[in-house]
């Protein structure tokens, strides 16, 4: 099986540590896995604000960068939920504006097998314990995209229930927003920081050392107010907690 | 729409008053996780609540894509039951219709059922100014009449109050409006409950006119139904001698049989009750004639911006909301930013969906109303006919950026950008370019973790925005990129 790397254009940029750490276990769970160079953004910001015509072409440069292989990885449910959710929706757009199936038709190739982390390592790899260590105290937050829009159910609290060392405690409202929401945050700040003020107090409630999410652009902004309301917890990604291991454990 | 509303700034400018207001975010926080939890409590004892959200769906959408029809079968209907139907295109002919037909029966006052389609109109105004007084009788609705206030909430208008404000305001303002409140009244529920019974009491009883809307119309009978909780609409729909009704268009049901799906979603999704304590249904007035209720029934039919919004193959999904309130229940946006930011009688998600589409999107208000939500979905998951609430909002911050053909009042137009966006669409169109050369976007990533060390901690202009509130993360020394071409070699080469 041909297995691409997806990593988003935000964790490429700022966080290069997530897509190590999805390489490196899923090289330890003997999946061989491809970066295609090419690769650079969804287009969610795009369309989510309004800018479906910009968000076509980048649509079609995914389908052209991934279309060849068999599974597409990202360790971001948002993103993951614009290829499998919104793409569809672009093409059915193109259609009533009379543009016809073309941009359906080239999409709906990596639709299908686009998979966010935690679903491909449980749907597809089959696993749940992936051989992971990690001495902390973790606490979960399900982001939006990944809960409602891809529907990751229990699939991520699984994985982590499964890490060596790692004790889980649920995070008092999991499933309300961190008020991140792309460009949310930057349009209506006050209400995102309100949003974001209260997931953090929610999760400092925990007592855990770390909040984890399976989305790092949730995570920037609850961590940036964590740093910002000089909360001692540190945000982590999915992928770092399931990479670490007793040989190499994450710092 | 209501003139009370028109002028409102842009959405975040509002809402940052409410953000900053400590009582109201604990007022809003508490009344919306009580609710949000009985409501879930009471969806979950349903083991087919799946299917009856679908079949809420079908029902609406199949009577909205034959509305004519049905419109005009529930005209002939209501008419052979001694009613009389009038069309209001919008506010304006339907307030005339209403201050008409008050003004025809010699009375001064009308007493009034909650109605969503009422406050819409701002048909209390209206009537005001040709010196007819309606008394709300719901007991939020009065407190927001007595307060001098706007509504804040679909279900509970006056959810912005805690205890001790409604005190105040009975204390102070219902001598104004008729008979006062008891001496020394206190914050505890029932002495405000009785306070307020006492006050309408006098009130049902004189009362010669009734003003309703309803929850629904069934075509084939022309039957309306009003469900609620207090009884205060069982009084207005049954003493007065004249009713008037004041219906939107989406409101109608084809049959008796489909009222079965949405008398056990409606309630459970608005109130968390398994059933509402009162559901009133008339036909006409030919069974009244002969017992109770009114002598002569008016229905208003009320389009306003209705049939623009049913031309939108998107946006027309926002008419099958049957005004539950759920989404604004369970809305991180909506309890944080509090009703009245939302500049409308729709507050919460379907307001922001709701607002810009029967109104347009010209206003700064309606224009920001699309991005009044983070897009987390809750209110789509809850939303008892399916409403794909952040579907609509996308598609209509496409149309708030981009412009693009719509209907407004029965004309088809072409809408232009709204103003205000020119920056952010260079922005896009810049992003946009970059992410389509890797090249760029590589060289871009590079720049700015060489430079990493150099960059602010505050970002002026619009990345104030962000670090008003939050620390940017800091930037790796190396994308993940120029990592994997080091140690994979870039398998397949670009650059």
């Amino acid at each position: 099986m041909r297995v691409a790397l997806f990593l988003t254009c935000v964790n490429d940029t700022l966080y290069p540590d997530t897509g190590r750490a999805v390489v490196k276990l899923l090289n330890r769970l003997g999946v061989d896995v491809d970066f295609p160079m090419a690769q650079t953004c969804c287009g969610q910001a795009h369309y989510n604000t309004g800018y479906r015509h910009e968000a076509e072409p980048l649509a079609r440069q995914f389908s052209d960068v991934f279309g060849e292989y068999d599974a597409i990885v990202t360790p971001s449910g948002s993103c993951g939920a614009m290829v499998r959710e919104l793409y569809p929706r672009m093409g059915e757009r193109a259609r009533a504006e009379g543009r016809g199936d073309s941009l359906a038709r080239t999409l709906a190739p990596v639709v299908t097998k686009t998979y966010e982390l935690t679903e491909f390592l449980v749907d597809v790899v089959g696993v749940t314990d992936v051989g992971a260590y990690y001495p902390r105290t973790v606490t979960y937050h399900p982001t939006c995209h990944g809960l409602r829009g891809l529907g990751l159910g229990d699939r991520p609290r699984r994985l982590l229930r499964a890490v060596k060392g790692l004790e889980l405690v649920e995070l008092p409202g999991a499933e309300e927003c961190c008020g991140f929401g792309g460009t949310f945050a930057l349009k209506n700040s006050d209400v995102s920081a309100a949003m974001g003020t209260d997931k953090v107090r929610n999760a400092e409630s925990t007592g855990a050392d770390v909040l984890c999410a399976a989305d790092n652009s949730c995570l920037m902004h609850i961590g940036g107010t964590m740093s910002r309301l000089k909360v001692g917890m540190r945000p982590v990604h999915i992928a770092e907690i399931l990479a670490s291991t007793e040989e190499e454990p994450a710092v | 729409m209501s003139g009370t509303f028109m002028g409102m700034p842009a959405f975040p400018e509002a809402a940052r008053e409410a953000v900053d207001n400590p009582t109201l975010r604990g007022n809003l926080r508490h009344a919306t996780h009580t609710i949000r939890a009985k409501r879930a409590k009471a969806v979950a004892e349903v083991s087919d609540w799946a299917e009856l959200r679908e079949a809420g769906k079908r029902i609406k959408d199949h009577t909205l894509r034959h509305l004519d029809h049905y419109l005009v079968q529930l005209e002939e209907a209501v008419t052979a039951a001694g009613g009389i139907v009038h069309w209001a295109a919008d506010a304006d002919e339907a307030n005339a219709i209403v201050t008409r037909l008050v003004q025809e029966t010699g009375e001064s006052e009308v007493v009034k059922v909650k109605s969503m389609a009422t406050q819409e109109i701002g048909l209390n105004e209206a009537l005001e100014a040709a010196g007819i007084r309606a008394y709300e009788t719901d007991l939020a609705e009065l407190i927001v009449q007595l307060g001098k206030d706007r509504p804040s909430h679909i279900l509970v208008p006056a959810i912005h109050r805690n205890r001790g404000e409604i005190r105040d305001i009975f204390e102070k303002e219902m001598g104004e409006w008729g008979r006062p409140a008891p001496e020394g009244l206190t914050d505890t529920p029932a002495e405000l409950a009785e306070a307020a019974r006492l006050h309408l009491r006098e009130k049902f009883l004189r009362a010669k006119v009734g003003v309703s809307g309803a929850n629904f119309m069934v075509a084939e009978t022309g039957t309306l139904v009003v469900v609620e909780s207090e009884g205060n609409g069982r009084m207005c729909l049954t003493l007065p001698e004249t009713l008037i009704s004041v219906v939107g268009i989406e409101k109608i049901v084809p049959t008796w049989r489909d009222l079965e799906v949405f008398l056990q979603t409606l309630p459970r999704s608005s109130t968390a009750e398994r059933m509402n304590p009162y559901t009133s249904m008339w036909t006409g007035t030919t069974d009244s004639r002969a017992a109770d209720g009114p002598r002569v029934f008016h229905l208003v039919l009320l389009d306003n911006g209705r049939t623009d919004t049913l031309a939108d193959e998107v946006g027309r999904q926002a008419l099958r909301c049957i005004r539950c309130s759920a989404c604004l229940n369970v809305c991180p946006v909506y309890e944080r930013a509090g009703g009245h930011a939302y500049g409308s009688v729709y507050p919460g998600p379907i307001g922001a969906i709701l607002s810009p589409q029967l109104r347009g999107t010209a206003s700064e208000i309606d224009a920001s109303l699309p991005y009044a939500s983070s897009l987390c979905g809750a209110c789509y998951e809850v939303c008892p006919v399916a409403i794909d609430i952040p579907e609509v909002l996308v598609h209509l911050r496409e149309r708030v950026v981009q412009g693009g053909p719509a209907v407004r009042e029965g004309n088809k137009v072409v809408l232009r950008p709204a103003k205000g966006h020119a920056a952010e669409r260079a922005a896009m169109r810049a992003a946009r370019w970059a992410f389509s050369h890797p090249g760029a976007l590589r060289a871009g990533q590079r720049l700015a973790s060489r430079t990493r060390r150099a960059h602010p901690r505050h970002l002026p202009g619009p990345g104030k925005a962000w670090t008003g509130s939050r620390d940017l993360p800091p930037l790796p020394a190396e994308p993940f990129r120029d990592w994997w071409q080091r140690t994979h070699g870039g398998k397949d080469g670009v650059q």
